[in-house]
């Protein structure tokens, strides 16, 4: 935000040494940035090159690359596992993360909006059980809302995973969201007011189209995390053909032959490409929706 | 400013009242601040409220699922406390919170001044680093992981050349917990991207200052940097160490699905995940639930406690 003031004053900080110290500094420093660098992709790179390598090769082999790529692995996925076609592990997965994301998106957008918007009774206490239960460790949660799941009839359904999605019960987005809204201006919205707006019609039309930047935020953290989501699939889905990504790898793991090695690690490479994705068009986003998280 | 001038509404005055007028006004914000927020108002009862409830009183029960719960009083706690996995359990997640949370955020802290001063390429570090943090948590980086820690991979190797012989470190039981360790390290990125925002909003003058007065780079690191960051460096320690307190898909995926091999990586919530949804003792899962739930509790109020001694926070500034 403010990045051009304070990268004018630190230019002026860096120019005031001599030359060649200055550059000497410059290559401590990209030799330094490039070490770290070259650790946190190491595994990264390893999964896109081991992908490539035949099942033999790729924990033995120190390659980073193939020596010679084969596509056996990936040909390998079209076969599915257990009679379950790859595409559907990704399709369920895919059916979980969007409705996640429109969950997220609609609930924690009204919960946002009474909180920064509404002056209404008890707000205050509210706000500070929503900041509570952002420290509360799920455990506790767990078993009694399998058992309620369980008594509904949810059991191997999405239902349990997307229920509390929207019932804003992802405190983290919220808060995102009120921090956005608070800072819209305020005249905004008194003026919609004076034009007889009604809350509904001030939120639709003015609050969310503004806080656009916060909610591409939580709709993304939402998608990554839903895809990634490892023990709610594992505690509430219990047929194959209603497993997520993170359970069909599983079910390559448990039958870890040689042979399926490869495949394995080819299907963790396709299942990475998404969050991938996201991550290069939206980084920014990303970035900044964290770095605010901790400013307050 | 502008977009009020040009907005269409704008143009239909319809109602002049003032504002909120009046008690009818303060009854209507009410109503409709309670209608919005009712599906958060829903879900914290049904989902968060409600089930702390019930789990507390199921952590005095023996409850399978099948049969209803039976009140057994204190039972679960006293055989939990004895229970020599349990112990275990403890223990291991203690090391991880330990050994994980520091070496985390020092990563963190240090990445994030190497980044702050500002060089070219810097937003793209920025955001190389922070990939792992959102892919980390996903199956198939636990599976990368199992197989960079496994027997001849490259960490056997390395550390063969420095004359380690612990072979892959996923099947050691010696090892194995520091391979999940160094997962956790490796996702440095996101305490990182906070840090590096906090740094960014400690004025520059007051190294000026200091750089004038004749302060080297440590102390103005101990003076001036430390003391600037210490809210966020609070935030972060908070939120990765009730984070690392709650580890389970990397254990479950990256050593094997019982957390072993010997237990070695039996962390909390394996240990209830596997009574609770393996061996369907619903009324023991929950007891450790709460207990995990006092014991983060009372780590937050010694670490709220502690702010008055070490967090600074900066009241005329701005």
């Amino acid at each position: 935000m403010s990045g051009t003031t304070s990268a004018s004053a630190s230019a002026s900080a860096v120019a005031r040494p001599a030359n060649g110290r200055r550059r000497i500094g410059s290559v401590a420093w990209h030799v330094g940035a490039l070490l770290v660098l070259a650790v946190v992709l190491y595994p990264v790179v390893w999964v896109l090159g081991a992908s490539f390598k035949p099942s033999e090769d790729i924990v033995a082999s120190l390659d980073l690359l193939p020596a010679k790529p084969v596509w056996t692995n990936f040909s390998g996925l079209a076969d599915g596992i257990s009679d379950i076609s790859i595409g559907s592990f990704f399709g369920n997965s895919l059916m979980y993360a969007g409705l996640a994301v429109v969950g997220v998106v609609m609930s924690s957008s009204l919960t946002a909006y009474a909180f920064a918007k509404i002056r209404f009774a008890g707000r205050n206490l509210l706000f500070t059980l929503m900041i509570g239960t952002l420290l509360l460790p799920y455990h506790v949660l767990l078993i009694p809302q399998y058992v309620l799941f369980r008594h509904l009839g949810y059991i191997d359904t999405l239902v349990p995973l997307v229920a509390g999605k929207f019932l804003a019960v992802e405190a983290f987005f919220v808060f995102l969201m009120v921090q956005f809204m608070r800072g819209l201006p305020r005249e905004l919205d008194e003026a919609a007011k004076l034009d007889g707006c009604g809350h509904l019609r001030t939120y639709w039309s003015i609050v969310l189209p503004l806080s656009r930047p916060a909610v591409i935020t939580s709709a993304i953290f939402t998608f990554i995390n839903a895809w990634n989501d490892f023990m709610g699939p594992l505690i509430y889905l219990n047929t194959p053909s209603k497993y997520t990504v993170s359970l069909g790898l599983m079910m390559f793991r448990d039958q870890e032959g040689i042979s399926d090695y490869g495949s394995m690690i080819a299907m963790s490479l396709v299942a990475l490409v998404p969050v991938v994705a996201f991550f290069m068009a939206f980084q920014r986003y990303l970035i900044d929706g964290m770095a605010t998280s901790g400013l307050k | 400013m502008t977009l009020v001038e040009e907005s269409p509404v704008h143009a239909v005055r319809k109602r002049s009242a003032a504002p909120g007028a009046g008690r009818r006004g303060r009854r209507q914000e009410n109503l409709a601040g309670y209608l919005f927020m009712s599906p958060w108002i829903a879900g914290f009862l049904l989902l968060t409220a409600g089930p702390m409830i019930a789990s507390l009183y199921y952590a005095f029960t023996s409850y399978n699922l099948f049969t209803p719960p039976k009140w057994v009083g204190l039972d679960n706690f006293t055989t939990m406390f004895q229970d020599p996995r349990w112990q275990k359990s403890v223990e291991v997640t203690l090391k991880y919170v330990v050994v994980a949370t520091p070496l985390k955020l020092l990563l963190a802290l240090g990445v994030a001044m190497l980044l702050a001063q500002r060089r070219r390429g810097q937003a793209l570090y920025r955001a190389a680093f922070y990939l792992p943090s959102l892919i980390g948590a996903s199956v198939s980086v636990g599976f990368v992981w199992r197989a960079l820690f496994s027997d001849d991979a490259v960490v056997d190797r390395t550390q063969k050349i420095f004359g380690i012989d612990a072979g892959g470190w996923i099947g050691n039981p010696d090892y194995v917990l520091y391979a999940l360790v160094a997962l956790s390290i490796w996702q440095f990125g996101a305490p990182m991207v906070i840090f590096l925002a906090g740094l960014k909003q400690v004025p520059r003058e007051l190294y000026e200052a200091a750089e004038m007065d004749g302060a080297g780079p440590v102390r103005r690191f101990w003076n001036i940097t430390l003391p600037m960051l210490s809210p966020v460096l609070f935030f972060n320690v908070l939120l990765e160490s009730i984070h690392a307190f709650q580890v389970f898909g990397s254990a479950y995926v990256v050593s094997d699905t019982r957390c072993g091999p010997a237990d070695a990586t039996l962390v909390y919530t394996c240990y209830l995940y596997q009574k609770g949804f393996k061996e369907s003792q619903m009324g023991f899962a929950s007891a450790m639930a709460w207990t995990l739930v006092v014991a983060v509790a009372l780590v937050t109020a010694v670490l709220f406690w502690s702010q008055k001694k070490w967090v600074h926070y900066e009241e005329a500034a701005k």
